[in-house]
């Protein structure tokens, strides 16, 4: 990893500054500077209300920020809604699956992107083959296992539910994934499906932003650690420079990182 | 359908376990009822429902009492078309019936004939310049009377957030006052000839004619298009499909403005099958339109139903109705029975939801 460590600001996917969100007098986040480069598979750790599901709201569009700075790409960017951020390549699975319960697995990953064959505004004619091959294509991709996909998400597992929510963010070519807890309801197959559909994606070099509390999974998967308390970024660590209990230290207030002191 | 059935990551899966398509329960529910119906003709009646039982050698139907079924259900048929997108969509349409209440009265007044046998239209609503008009005027000005009304749905469902069943009977109650404003309650008749056409034409056919070409357009469009697959997926979850990037506000008032245009063409082809308009055409519509669509497998919880259900629904619950007129049951009970059906098809409804959620 120490190759993705150099001060090359080419690499970077996603750079944020001073990114602060406030609900009226709420600092829900505050000062937040965060760097992925690509190809990193990056853990953001918290206690519930520490602000990571706030972050990651601000770089999907789901939210506005208050202050502060995106650059996704190269670019200063500000998305409106959570489309915007998915056109530019940022893929999210949220907490609460965006999938519609009484359509199959193709409607779902081509869910207001259909592919159509004959365009006519709103009644264009959908492409029905493309969209099962290209799902196919998908599921391979990413080695999710789907009986049927003629069947509806109603019929589905959990875990087969959280596959095709994770499939759609691989169809796409994102450039930047993020994933919050996507495992946290998850029995233990389930999980290491999902767990490998993450690996997969970090041998194709696609970075990842992931939210969890599972330690062994956060010591699995990704390179670093940023923890998050009461709204502010308190380490950021190398996971080979720490262990379980260095990072429960900087979660609970016991440890702050050193460049970060002044801030908590 | 050969490549779905080997199942992807090595999962096999039995392509002999398809799911068995709703339509079909519905089409056997319908044989079912037409069967009892049989059996209680043949007992208390010594008569057949549908069948020729008088006798005759060159039909084995009794076309009179299928033309019947088949003709009243089309014109409120055309009205659970559109209420079965709405539903689909995860709304509700109560003011499909009043609206083809006011639309037959306005377009009724522009599609007057001035002279009747020769003496003035008794009934006339506007002077000679605004009489015998061409055809399209009432129909253009029918349309758009619908299309306005569903607009109004539409545009506070979707962005005054208040709930559709709400709007909706809302647009019930005033377009109602609307048909008996229009004319101060009188009714409006004598309309041109190319004007009872509409409801007339094809040896009387039409408006089933109507009814089959407007239900296989929109079972085509809930289908195979952009529109469809979006109404459904609003229906089964409007977070998802608005965090997809799907506009769900305008989509909902696309969905509501042609629930509204389809009103609009029942009440043209109702109030010219009729010759006339009167301020309480269409009252109940909506609830039939609405059980006609339950009936035929739409779930009220959204994102499931087709057309093609609504259809079956719309010849089982004329099948019942005739059935009771023919068995000599009282208008009153007939009344009573609809209620319990609507009711029953949603508790079915439930029902049929509630093992699939467990059976992952």
């Amino acid at each position: 990893m120490s190759k993705l460590k150099l001060q090359d600001t080419g690499d970077i996917i996603l750079e944020t500054r001073d990114l602060t969100k406030r609900y009226g007098g709420i600092h829900a986040l505050e000062g937040a500077n965060f760097i992925l480069r690509k190809g990193e598979h990056v853990a953001i750790m918290g206690d519930n209300g520490a602000g990571k599901s706030t972050f990651v709201r601000q770089i999907t569009g789901v939210e506005q920020h208050t202050r502060g700075d995106i650059i996704f790409n190269g670019k200063s960017v500000r998305f409106e809604n959570p489309m915007d951020a998915r056109e530019a390549g940022i893929e999210t699975v949220f907490q609460t699956l965006a999938l519609a319960d009484e359509l199959d697995v193709p409607d779902n990953l081509f869910l207001g992107r259909e592919l159509v064959k004959f365009r006519l505004g709103p009644f264009s004619i959908l492409d029905y083959k493309a969209m099962r091959e290209r799902t196919l294509q998908a599921l391979e991709k990413t080695g999710v296992k789907i009986p049927n996909l003629r069947n509806t998400i109603r019929h589905m597992s959990g875990g087969q539910r959280q596959c095709v929510a994770i499939a759609r963010t691989a169809t796409f070519h994102s450039k930047l994934t993020i994933m919050d807890e996507p495992t946290a309801a998850l029995g233990v197959q389930e999980t290491a499906q999902v767990e490998n559909i993450v690996r997969t994606l970090k041998e194709q070099g696609e970075p990842l932003i992931l939210i969890s509390h599972n330690m062994r999974q956060v010591f699995d998967l990704v390179d670093r650690i940023v923890v998050f308390r009461r709204g502010r970024i308190v380490a950021n660590l190398n996971k080979h420079e720490t262990d379980g209990q260095d990072v429960v230290a900087y979660i609970t207030g016991a440890k702050t990182g050193e460049e970060y002191q002044d801030a908590a | 359908m050969a490549e779905v059935s080997h199942g992807i990551g090595g999962l096999k899966f039995d392509a002999s376990k398809k799911t068995w398509p709703n339509e079909l329960n519905i089409f056997m529910a319908l044989v079912l009822i037409v069967v009892i119906f049989e059996a209680l003709g043949a007992m208390l009646m010594g008569q057949s429902l549908l069948f020729d039982s008088a006798g005759r050698f060159d039909s084995i139907f009794n076309e009179a009492r299928l033309y019947i079924i088949i003709l009243q259900v089309s014109i409120v048929g055309i009205i659970a078309i559109g209420v079965t997108q709405v539903i689909i969509s995860g709304g509700i349409d109560l003011s499909s019936g009043s609206i083809v209440g006011a639309t037959a009265m306005i377009a009724m007044s522009f599609a007057q004939t001035e002279l009747v046998n020769g003496n003035p239209n008794p009934k006339a609503i506007f002077g000679p310049a605004l009489m015998d008009l061409p055809v399209i005027i009432p129909i253009l000005v029918g349309l758009a009377c619908g299309l306005f009304a569903g607009l109004v749905n539409g545009l506070l469902i979707a962005y005054t957030r208040i709930p559709p069943f709400i709007a909706t009977l809302g647009m019930m109650v005033t377009a109602r006052g609307i048909a008996k404003w229009w004319s101060k309650g009188q009714p409006i008749s004598f309309p041109t000839q190319d004007y009872a056409v509409i409801g007339n034409g094809l040896g009387g056919w039409m408006p089933v004619v109507i009814f089959i070409v407007l239900a296989i357009l929109f079972q085509f469009i809930l289908k195979y298009t952009v529109y469809g697959k979006h109404t459904y997926a609003i229906g089964s979850n409007e977070e998802a499909a608005r965090m997809s990037g799907i506009k769900v506000g305008r989509h909902k008032v696309l969905v509501y403005a042609i629930a509204g245009s389809l009103a609009a063409i029942a009440a043209l082809v109702l109030s010219s099958k009729n010759l006339t308009a009167q301020a309480g055409m269409g009252i109940m519509y909506e609830l039939d339109a609405i059980a006609m669509a339950v009936i035929g497998g739409v779930s009220l919880s959204g994102g499931r139903g087709s057309i093609v259900g609504t259809v079956l629904g719309a010849l089982i619950f004329g099948v019942i109705i005739s059935g009771f007129t023919f068995l000599r049951l009282d208008a009153y009970y007939q009344e009573m029975v609809k209620g319990g059906i609507i009711v029953g098809a949603v508790v079915l409804d439930q029902w049929r939801q509630r093992p699939s959620a467990s059976r992952s």
